[in-house]
């Protein structure tokens, strides 16, 4: 059909380009700035010293203050742009402030020390790229453990969802036993229930069955997800029943058929389901806040989360901590990102 | 492959794992104000080097933690065996007496006397419940080379919040500085200043009560807020009793004066450091008087531990003078232990956190047996969290001043008795 | 790609094999027991009980404390209140004036969620539909815009309001931008106003790629023949929108309206580290005021908490009913007649 490309088409001109094309293109343009511009600031922003964050306004790029080594003095002095008391204007080193007085040297001539107005310097600013907010990170806590923990969560909690929610969606999908409808209505209503609201009877659970403070303690109670049926259970449908049958008729067991026949086929939707899955274990926070309180189990984003009352105003850590944590998922979304979209449409339309 | 099947198998392995180490250990739930759990991690590696049956781990937690998470752990019978808590009343149905497991409780009485009273469940009660691991004292911290800049006089140790108000608005004039004063978004904080102006706190029968004081100060508070001598957005910018300080602010050099507490030093001292000359005044004064509120947080001994003994050991060895000597100088804190007090504490800090802390150890005699009080009292939350939530919602307008008095009277009525069901 | 996924598929396919064989036999017994209809149960089993544990169990606890006063965490502790939780919730002189209630926040809560809930789902959804047409057009590189737009939605909450707060903060990008315009700083999350245009603004930005997708999805669906027909008939572009596109993007809108609502009423996490409910209390919404209730304070009142999130979940139920209700009628006419 050669009209299918050009109707699957929206585009009103077949050669030039016309406004609505401009009004496209300047629309999507927006919405890269607007979707990826505050993630670039921050990015930006994370390798700036806590001197450069407090600026206003702030440079795009990170700056800080020039510092230089000047014989005599066993750490390097800041330099600074000194207007003096000819008028003149000249790059000196600070030795020390008191009150409203500056000390300064210039550093060609260190033995000699002038006395400056604190209001009468400026600095001296270079690019500088604060990698020890980066560094004194790793060293402040136990990024290597969390990481693991987090992955370990993460994996182990997909694979788990991925079977049990296939299991359900083929029975949900493929049987006709008395009461599913019930039982889809239930699954489906556990979509409404905030889990903050059962947040402490699920306390009360976890550490009644012994899996408070375990990783198990986060896995087993995530892995239900009514989503993950909803989206499983609409692909099964077209999975056409001949297939079963036939698969019946040759004396396959209903688990054979389960794994040989329905599994593969829902490919796709598993996908989906996997990534998502990926998705909503890695950004957990507030359930594994609750479960897990030694800290060699913490996760990532616990540790992130946790963290950031405690350093609130230091937002260079902060911002280090934001990127690192936000890393992994980029990774895998720029991976994996085609098959995101094209899961999401063949699972999501019916 | 049923859920069910797998679950006991699997909490007897993590039992097992966790049962696997060697003699007794004991878990240390911890949060830092500046460096204390550091101190703490390095304490107890002496302490395990003295006592290789024992082995202490630290886990250094948010304050967050501490308070959200480990009374939710506490009362489902999880949780360390010791843990640094602030909310020392509130907690106290959960500590284990150590009388039994320490070397001599009168070296503990003698030391620690004033300040056991306050881990105490019930008045008369005599029991050892843990060790404060710091005399906390709220007070303002100011920002000198602004006056400096502005050419104001520093207000003297007497002065009235009306005249720091005074002396501050015009400094901030001068130098174009935003505000001139901020507050901790804290009941705590607040609480110093409302005594100060004449609040008792308690009524004749030991409730807790919103009197004239407590509302002169508020509509202080309130007006200060309004009119732009206080930013608004420290106690209006988020809800609830969410705690925020106003650090930030000060380590900005946008507020000339900041009313927090003892336990920053050691954080201006690594934040400021030498931007700008700040100092500890003495806490302004009232009518009635001229108090902070004293406070701080202890290491507390939890009745669920496995190992009363070993616990009873650890706090011994951080309750000996050496060590809680040392404890002091390394964390820049005001002893609570009469005797390293006695002594004074050889603080290894720069200049500026060493004025600081005399001014707040100076600040300890002028506290308000009311303010003591307070401290000591177990349901203090259900009067400073409403404190918090109410004017902030006043202060940015959405109910009135009034509305807000009589809010915090009813919270803290409707919290007081749920917490005595 | 391939050198990295063949040694990994043939490790899944050996560990598949033997799942399959040491599930299959027990399978098999059961089967010839229940039949085949009912074998269904075994493999909704695990689900449902780790759903019965975790969710259903919970909501039974939940009742006990609603109906149950005081701060003790074990149910068995706890003294029974009768409706009292209820009663205290609702007391209230006026329904319509929040400071008229015993429990002003609560209300607060509730009056801020519903106009939340109405204003995030209606701009999300129009600005998803929007999205999804742009995206639906001969463009280059779609699978990469189709990317822009989706990303925000994996960042964590925490991430995502983190992100923001450092671009909204009094001395943050945008104020400088405004103050390159000359005009004077604003502080965008402590005024009452701007705090919640920003609540629903950042809320927007974090989910709509999700929702973008699905009416993309939707669009693609959609028979070319139809719109083949049209262009003969010459119909304008608008036409083409509302009597085909529309129409038959109706299930797929309808999917989008149901979840979006659902978790618009949920919001919780972003908004409480963007802006901790405040200013005062503009942006708390129903669940911080359950999570503040129950967990925040010191005093923890779990029976007030609980009777909370029960309203808050009957409320759902309604909702998600109605919703369905109206929809279903619409689905079914003109997409019924044109699917003849």
């Amino acid at each position: 059909m050669p009209s299918l490309r050009a109707l699957l088409t929206g585009t009103r001109g077949r050669t030039a380009p016309d406004w609505t094309d401009w009004l496209t293109y300047g629309y999507l343009v927006l919405g890269l700035l607007l979707m990826f511009g505050p993630v670039v600031w921050m990015v930006m922003s994370s390798f700036k010293t806590p001197a450069a964050l407090n600026e206003f306004p702030p440079q795009l790029l990170p700056y800080g203050q020039a510092e230089v080594n000047v014989p005599g003095y066993d750490r390097p002095l800041p330099l600074y742009r000194v207007k003096v008391a000819d008028g003149a204007t000249r790059t000196l080193a600070e030795v020390r402030r008191i009150g409203l007085t500056a000390t300064m040297v210039d550093p060609a001539h260190p033995q000699d020390e002038i006395k400056v107005d604190a209001k009468d310097r400026e600095r001296v600013r270079e690019l500088k790229f604060a990698w020890g907010n980066y560094v004194e990170i790793f060293g402040k806590f136990a990024f290597g453990r969390y990481l693991w923990n987090s992955v370990f969560i993460t994996v182990v909690a997909t694979l788990i969802t991925l079977i049990f929610n296939a299991m359900a969606a083929f029975a949900l999908s493929k049987y006709r036993f008395t009461g599913h409808n019930v039982v889809f209505l239930m699954v489906l209503s556990t979509l409404m229930i905030p889990p903050t609201i059962i947040l402490v009877p699920n306390f009360l659970v976890i550490s009644q069955l012994g899996l408070l403070n375990s990783l198990w303690g986060v896995i087993w109670p995530a892995v239900a997800t009514p989503t993950g049926v909803f989206l499983l259970r609409q692909y099964m449908l077209t999975i056409p029943d001949e297939l079963i049958d036939a698969a019946r008729m040759d004396n396959a067991s209903e688990w054979r058929i389960f794994w040989r026949i329905i599994l593969p086929l829902s490919a796709p939707a598993l996908a989906v389901l996997a990534i998502f899955s990926v998705m909503w274990r890695w950004n957990d926070f507030l359930w594994p806040l609750i479960v897990l309180s030694r800290s060699e189990n913490f996760t990532l984003q616990l540790a992130l989360n946790a963290f950031q009352g405690e350093l609130t105003t230091q937002w260079n850590y902060l911002l280090a901590m934001t990127v690192i944590t936000l890393l992994p998922i980029t990774a895998v979304f720029a991976f994996l990102q085609r098959y995101i979209a094209t899961g999401i449409a063949s699972a999501g339309v019916k | 492959m049923n859920a069910r099947s797998l679950q006991p198998i699997l909490a007897l392995a993590a039992m097992a794992v966790a049962a696997g180490t060697l003699g007794a250990e004991i878990r240390v739930a911890c949060y830092s104000d500046g460096n204390e759990c550091a101190v703490t991690q390095d304490l107890a590696k002496r302490f395990e080097a003295q006592n290789p049956d024992v082995k202490v781990i630290i886990d250094t937690v948010p304050y967050k933690a501490i308070v959200e998470q480990l009374p939710v752990q506490l009362a489902a019978g999880e949780g360390p065996d010791i843990a640094r808590v602030t909310d020392l009343g509130g907690l106290s149905k959960f500590y284990l007496d150590i009388t039994p497991y320490v070397k001599d409780p009168k070296y503990w009485e003698a030391n620690f006397g004033q300040t056991l009273k306050w881990l105490r469940p019930s008045p008369t009660d005599k029991g050892i419940y843990g060790m404060m691991t710091q005399l906390t004292v709220t007070g303002p911290f100011v920002n000198k080379t602004l006056f400096e800049q502005a050419k104001v006089p520093l207000p003297g140790p007497k002065a009235t919040w009306d005249e720091w108000a005074d002396a501050t608005r015009k400094v901030a004039k001068a130098t174009q500085t935003p505000y001139a004063m901020a507050f901790d978004r804290s009941g705590h904080r607040f609480a110093g200043a409302a005594i100060s102006m004449g609040a008792r706190i308690f009524d004749a029968k030991g409730n807790l009560v919103i009197d004239d004081g407590f509302r002169t100060m508020a509509k202080k508070f309130y007006d200060w807020n309004r009119d732009g001598t206080m930013p608004k957005e420290v106690w209006g910018g988020v809800g609830g009793n969410t705690y925020r300080d106003a650090f930030e602010e000060f380590a900005n050099a946008r507020i000339v004066l900041y009313l927090s507490g003892s336990w920053q030093i050691s954080r201006m001292d690594k934040q400021i450091g030498r931007n700008f000359d700040w100092i500890a005044v003495p806490d302004p004064c009232g009518p009635a008087a001229c108090t902070g509120i004293p406070g701080g947080a202890a290491f507390v001994a939890l009745k669920r531990t496995k190992s009363p003994k070993e616990v009873g050991r650890f706090l011994d060895f951080l309750a000996s003078e050496p060590v809680y000597a040392e404890y002091m100088a390394r964390t820049e804190n005001i002893p609570a232990h009469a005797g390293v007090a006695r002594k004074g504490v050889d603080y290894k800090v720069s200049p500026a956190a060493r004025a600081a802390l005399d001014v707040f150890v100076a600040d300890v005699p002028n506290l308000s047996p009311i303010a003591y009080a307070i401290q000591g009292y177990k349901y203090n939350r259900a009067l400073f969290n409403p404190t918090a939530a109410r004017l902030g919602q006043a202060i940015v307008g959405e109910i009135s001043l009034d509305d807000a008095l009589k809010r915090i009277a009813s919270d803290i009525d409707e919290q007081v008795k749920a917490a005595q069901k | 790609m391939q050198a990295v996924l063949a040694p990994l598929r043939s490790v899944a396919g050996a560990a598949g094999r033997v799942a399959l064989d040491l599930v299959d036999a027990p399978m098999r017994a059961l089967q010839r027991v229940l039949g085949v209809p009912r074998i269904g149960w075994m493999f909704v089993g695990p689900n449902l009980v780790i759903l019965g544990l975790f969710t259903f169990l919970p909501i039974v606890i939940d009742f006990y404390y609603a109906l149950t006063a005081g701060v003790q965490l074990y149910p068995s502790q706890r003294p029974y209140a009768g409706l009292g939780n209820f009663a205290t919730l609702f007391e209230c002189r006026s329904y319509l004036d929040p400071s008229s209630c015993n429990k002003d926040l609560f209300w607060r809560a509730v009056y801020n969620t519903a106009e939340f809930a109405l204003l995030q789902v209606g701009l999300m959804v129009l600005f998803a539909l929007v999205t999804a047409l742009v995206l639906n057009r001969r463009i280059l590189g779609r699978g990469f815009w189709r990317g822009v737009f989706f990303y925000p939605v994996l960042l964590s909450p925490v991430v995502v309001a983190l992100i923001w707060k450092w671009v909204l903060q009094r001395y943050g990008v945008l104020n400088a931008v405004l103050a390159a315009g000359g005009a004077p700083p604003v502080e965008w999350l402590t005024d009452s106003h701007w705090a919640f245009f920003w609540v629903v603004f950042v809320s927007i930005w974090a989910h709509m790629g999700f929702y973008t997708l699905i009416l993309l999805a939707g669009l693609q669906a959609i028979p070319p023949d139809l719109y083949e027909a049209a262009e003969m008939d010459a119909a304008s572009p608008w036409r083409r929108l509302t009597r085909i596109t529309l129409p038959l993007l109706m299930p797929s809108l309808v999917v989008v309206l149901v979840l979006g609502l659902i978790r618009a009423v949920q919001v919780f996490d972003e908004v409480f580290v963007l802006t901790g409910g405040g200013p005062g209390s503009a942006t708390t919404f129903i669940v911080q005021f359950i999570y503040m209730t129950g967990f925040a304070e010191a005093i923890r009142q779990y029976g007030l908490a609980a009777a909370a999130s029960l309203v808050l979940a009957v409320s759902l139920l309604l909702l998600t009913l109605v919703q369905l209700r109206i929809s279903r009628r619409s689905v079914a006419g003109p997409a019924g007649r044109d699917h003849a």
